[in-house]
Formats: structure tokens, C-alpha cells, sequence
């Protein structure tokens, strides 16, 4: 069986991004890319039978583009999230329709519960709605005791909760840029595979060969929290090991730069009286293009990757950074100015596979190599309530505990909505907002491999293992920076 | 000016990178010779094995939690008595 069947991803599609960002690499490490880049789609479905649409040229043609993202995308659209218009399959939008499900009732709650006057009955009883006279608002759905009333809506669309996503004149998605965080939901949603991040993988890889030749020049990766519960079919310290067969100088945890935040948010915190978290590229955006009235109270603190990279930089300046994370939104945050000197690139999991497997690496064969820095409370952090969890204890640690915090944590870009909704109208009983775009925390990242119930105990487990059981005592073998 | 330089990787911190630093950092106040010694940290010196890797300016060396008093004695003061410097 070929070795790549037994990883697991969550979905075909991501397995499908998977063998071209391989491709890529592949050709990338051997100097070949530009001589065969053309070739890569023929040599994923090599045909003559088409396996995913109507034959084989227009699976060619948006393997294409698939190779076009992987080698960085659009350079003319700011964007790191973007649509392979041809691969879109134009979904059913028609929004909340009546299926044949409807029995014809007698009941007609849907009727009465419609505000809009938008329900009415044929002579069979069975319901129809007015769309010209229907906002969408779903309430008949609810109340229909044969759930015969649904939601037509495009997966792109329902994932997106910033509403970023519309149709265009040909009905493929659009992206509204003004809107989109970036935050990749649609990426991971889309069932035909037909949103996708930029890859900057060939970014690492020459820095990695670089590197190769310059003994001065340190690749560093700085890995997120959520690693631990990715890569199931190994172990972490594997993983360690085959970052640096990779070529890489050595492996940082992020969690490292999480404790820096949590012991900095904190007496922020308790100087300011109210905060809101900056850890996620994806709520700040948020943020940004809704509440500007609230950026003054988005903590000043750089993000965990963005805190420990520059602790890096600021020590060795030969080194150059690769952050490997479950998010779509740090590719954009890394072209921040005010992140971009510290941070090179920014890639996935679903990248860094990709990369083992161009090597041929099998991380399940390796030793186990060790990764520990950080405390429990940095490494929590990919958790939705692990930012609070640690502001908590960053307080107490710094003779803070005085300060009464109320923490609201979110999860799921709704969820930040209604919190800084209610804040913006002074109705909010809270004074620290632990804002995460993703489901869940970082580890409902679109980046991820995997996406399970259990991610989060392995996260916990993760944290309860580390060798430092306080920020304090984490960071503070940094002071001599 | 001696450049100490203790590794803080992953490898060397659970060998008591940390305990080293503060050890060095008192050490380095008892004897009065903040102006002389340059401590700093890094990740990893590539001697993941021989950790804690210290290295005092181009020359490394192998410490333990254990041997880090007389390795600051022999290796850094004696060479700011000197003048080597």
C-alpha cells in the first residue's frame, strides 16, 4: 500500500492539496519545478477515467490551479484565502425551501410563526414559501414538526460567518476581501475543494536550502501548541525529529511566546481595567473591519508565534523563522508589519506533511527527539478558555490576583461577535474578552489535519506535561535576552 | 567582556538550562562582575546529547546543574582575572 494512504486527513479534498503540495515540494528540494511543473497534474490523475468530474482534462485544469496555490497563489490578490473559480460547483442557494418531507398538516405553525406573511398552502395543505416575501429568518424551519422546511445554503456560504462570501455574475463563489479574516472555515468547508490557502511552502523550502549552504544562516520553526494533536499515527518527539531532518536549526514551541503574552496580557489587564485578546489574526481582523471602536482596548501584545519569534531574532540574528500552525489567518498576520521582521513564513500541517513525505521522512520510523519550554498555561492556549486560564494565572503569579477577572471566552467568530457586540453597547459583564475565530480554538483551525472530539485532551495532556509548571518559571530563563 | 551563552532548546531545558542561568546570573552578581560578563540565552547549540551546552565566547563547553559552580570559577572568572579578555 502506498505510505501516503495511511495518513489521515480529515477529508479527500485535503488529501487532494495534499499530493500536489507534495508534488511541489517534491520538484522544489530537486531544482526541477520549473522544467516540470506543468507535469504535476497529469501525474496526479494520470487518466484516462475521470475519478472527481465530468473527465479528466477539467480535473487537469483545476489540478492546475491547485499548483498555481501552492506556489503562492494570485500575487495580485492580497488575499491568502482564495477561490479556484472553475472548481466551484456552483451549489444550490435558494435558502429555506419546503421538501417533499412536508406531510400537509393541519397544524400550520409554520404559517403562524412567519412574521412576513411568506407561507401558504396548496390544496393539498403543503406549505410554499413567497421568496419575495421570505427574510430568511428560519423561523418555520424550527417550529416544523417534520423538519420539512431547510436551509439551502452553500457550504461556503454557512461557513462563513463574517458573510464574506457571495456569488458571482457566473454563480461561483466570491470573496468579499474587505470582509474575509481569512480564518479558512470556507477552506475547510467547501466540498468540492474549491476555496483554498496560499502555500508559501516554497518560501521554506528555499530558506531551508539555503540554509544548507550558508552554516551561519538558522532555520528556526516555531511550532503551535495544537501539534500535539496532530500527526496521530506518531509521536510528538517524532515529530520534533523529522522537523529538523527537514533541515531546520532546532524546534520553539509558540507556547513559549504564549506564556510571554499570558504574563504581559495579564498586568496589562490589570492596568487597563479591559482587554480583549490579540492571539488570533483572525479575530483582530475582525475587529478591525467591525468594532474600530474597540481596537483600543485589543491587547498591545504581538501573538505568541510574533513574541517568541522576535525573542528569537533578538538573540540570533542569523535566523530566520518558519511558523508551522492549524491556521490559514497567520499566513496573512506574517505580512503584518508589524510581524513580518520577525516571522518569514507561515505554513499548516497540512504543509508540514506535505514536506515530510516530498523527503520521504517517515516520522513514525524516528527517534523521538524532545520539545519542551513552555508551561502548562502556554500550551493550553490552543484551546478555547486556555487564554483565560492563563491570564488568570499570569495575575496571580505577578501579585495581580486583587484584580477581579471576568472572562468571557469565545469560540467561533459568532460567538466573538456577540461579546464585543455587547461590549460596544456597555452591556457586557466582563472585562477580558479570550477571542478565537476557530471552533473550538486553535485546534478547529482550517490548517489542521485532523479536526476530533478528543484534540482537546490531547492539548490538555500536552500541557500537563511540560517540565515547567508556572509562566514564571518558563519565562524566566528568557530575562537575559 | 566574556560572551556566556547557555542553551535554552528543549534538550538542554530539561537538563537544567534554566538552574544554570540562575546559578551564573548569582554567581556573576557574588563576584561583582555584571560589567564583565555578557549572559545570554539561545535555542539550541546543535549538542543536544552533551547538553547544557554553554559556550563562553567561541569555545563550547558541557555543564551540568551540578558542575556549574566550578565551571564559572575555572572557565569564566579565572579567564576575567586573567585579563584574556
Amino acid at each position: 500500500m502506498e505510505k501516503t494512504k495511511t495518513r489521515k486527513f480529515d477529508t479527500k479534498i485535503q488529501h487532494l492539496k495534499y499530493k500536489v503540495l507534495r508534488e511541489v515540494a517534491k520538484l522544489a528540494w530537486e531544482d526541477r519545478l520549473m522544467e516540470e511543473i506543468t507535469d504535476i497534474p497529469e501525474k496526479i490523475v494520470p487518466g484516462p477515467q475521470a475519478t472527481m468530474r465530468c473527465c479528466v482534462y477539467k480535473e487537469r485544469a483545476i489540478l492546475s490551479k491547485r499548483v498555481k496555490l501552492a506556489t503562492g497563489g494570485d500575487k495580485e490578490n492580497p488575499n491568502v484565502i482564495e477561490v479556484i473559480t472553475i472548481a466551484c460547483d456552483e451549489c444550490p442557494m435558494g435558502g429555506f425551501e419546503v421538501t417533499d418531507a412536508c406531510r400537509g398538516c393541519l397544524a400550520h405553525r409554520c404559517e403562524d410563526v412567519c412574521k412576513f406573511g411568506a407561507i401558504t398552502f396548496d390544496s393539498h395543505q403543503k406549505a410554499h414559501i413567497d421568496k419575495s416575501k421570505c427574510k430568511e429568518c428560519g423561523a418555520c424551519a424550527k417550529v416544523c414538526p417534520f423538519s420539512a422546511i431547510t436551509d439551502h445554503k452553500r457550504p461556503c456560504q454557512n461557513a462563513c460567518k463574517v458573510k464574506a462570501i457571495s456569488m458571482d455574475e457566473n454563480k461561483a463563489a466570491y470573496i468579499n476581501n474587505d470582509k474575509c479574516i481569512a480564518c479558512g472555515a470556507c477552506v475547510y468547508q467547501c466540498p468540492f475543494g474549491a476555496i483554498s490557502d496560499k502555500s508559501f511552502i516554497l518560501d521554506a523550502i528555499s530558506l531551508l536550502k539555503e540554509a544548507e549552504k550558508n552554516q551561519a544562516m538558522k532555520v528556526y520553526a516555531v511550532v503551535a501548541p495544537t501539534i500535539s494533536s496532530q500527526f496521530t499515527y506518531a509521536k510528538l518527539g517524532q515529530v520534533v525529529t523529522g522537523i529538523k531532518a527537514l533541515g531546520f536549526h532546532t524546534v520553539v514551541e509558540a507556547a513559549l511566546g504564549a506564556d510571554m503574552v499570558a504574563a504581559a496580557e495579564s498586568k496589562e489587564l490589570a492596568e487597563k481595567g479591559f482587554l480583549t485578546s490579540s492571539c488570533c489574526p483572525a479575530f483582530v481582523t475582525f475587529i478591525k473591519q467591525n468594532f474600530p471602536d474597540l481596537l483600543p482596548f485589543v491587547s498591545h501584545n504581538l501573538s505568541p508565534m510574533a513574541m517568541i519569534s522576535k525573542y528569537i531574532k533578538d538573540t540570533d540574528e542569523n535566523a530566520k523563522i518558519v511558523f508551522i500552525g492549524p491556521c490559514t489567518a497567520k499566513k496573512a498576520e506574517v505580512q503584518l508589519d508589524s510581524v513580518a521582521p520577525y516571522v518569514d513564513v507561515a505554513l499548516t500541517f497540512e504543509e508540514l506533511q506535505a514536506l515530510f513525505d516530498s523527503r520521504e521522512i517517515d516520522i513514525s520510523e524516528l527517534s523521538e527527539g524532545v520539545l519542551d519550554n513552555a508551561s502548562y498555561f502556554g500550551r493550553i492556549f490552543a484551546r478555547c478558555g486556555g487564554l483565560s486560564d492563563a491570564v488568570a494565572q499570569g495575575l496571580k503569579e505577578q501579585g495581580l490576583a486583587d484584580f477581579e477577572l471576568k472572562p468571557v471566552s469565545c469560540d467561533g467568530i459568532e460567538a466573538c461577535r456577540v461579546a464585543l457586540l455587547k461590549k460596544s453597547k456597555k452591556l457586557l459583564d466582563a472585562n477580558f474578552i479570550e477571542g478565537m475565530a476557530c471552533t473550538g480554538g486553535c485546534i478547529g483551525g482550517a490548517g489542521c489535519l485532523t479536526h476530533g472530539a478528543k484534540d482537546k485532551n490531547e492539548v490538555d495532556r500536552y500541557g500537563l506535561e511540560a517540565y515547567e509548571k508556572t509562566i514564571t518559571s518558563a519565562i524566566s530563563v528568557l530575562k537575559n535576552g | 567582556m566574556v560572551k556566556v551563552t547557555v542553551c535554552i532548546g528543549s534538550s538542554c531545558h530539561i537538563k537544567g538550562s534554566k538552574q544554570i542561568v540562575e546559578s551564573l546570573e548569582t554567581m556573576i552578581h557574588r563576584h561583582g562582575v555584571q560589567d564583565e560578563v555578557d549572559l545570554s540565552g539561545t535555542f539550541c547549540m546543535g549538542k543536544c546529547t552533551e547538553g547544557v551546552s554553554v559556550m563562553v565566547d567561541e569555545v563550547l563547553y558541557s555543564v551540568t546543574p551540578a558542575s556549574v559552580e566550578a565551571f564559572f570559577q575555572t572557565k569564566i572568572l579565572e579567564k576575567i582575572n586573567k585579563g584574556d579578555i
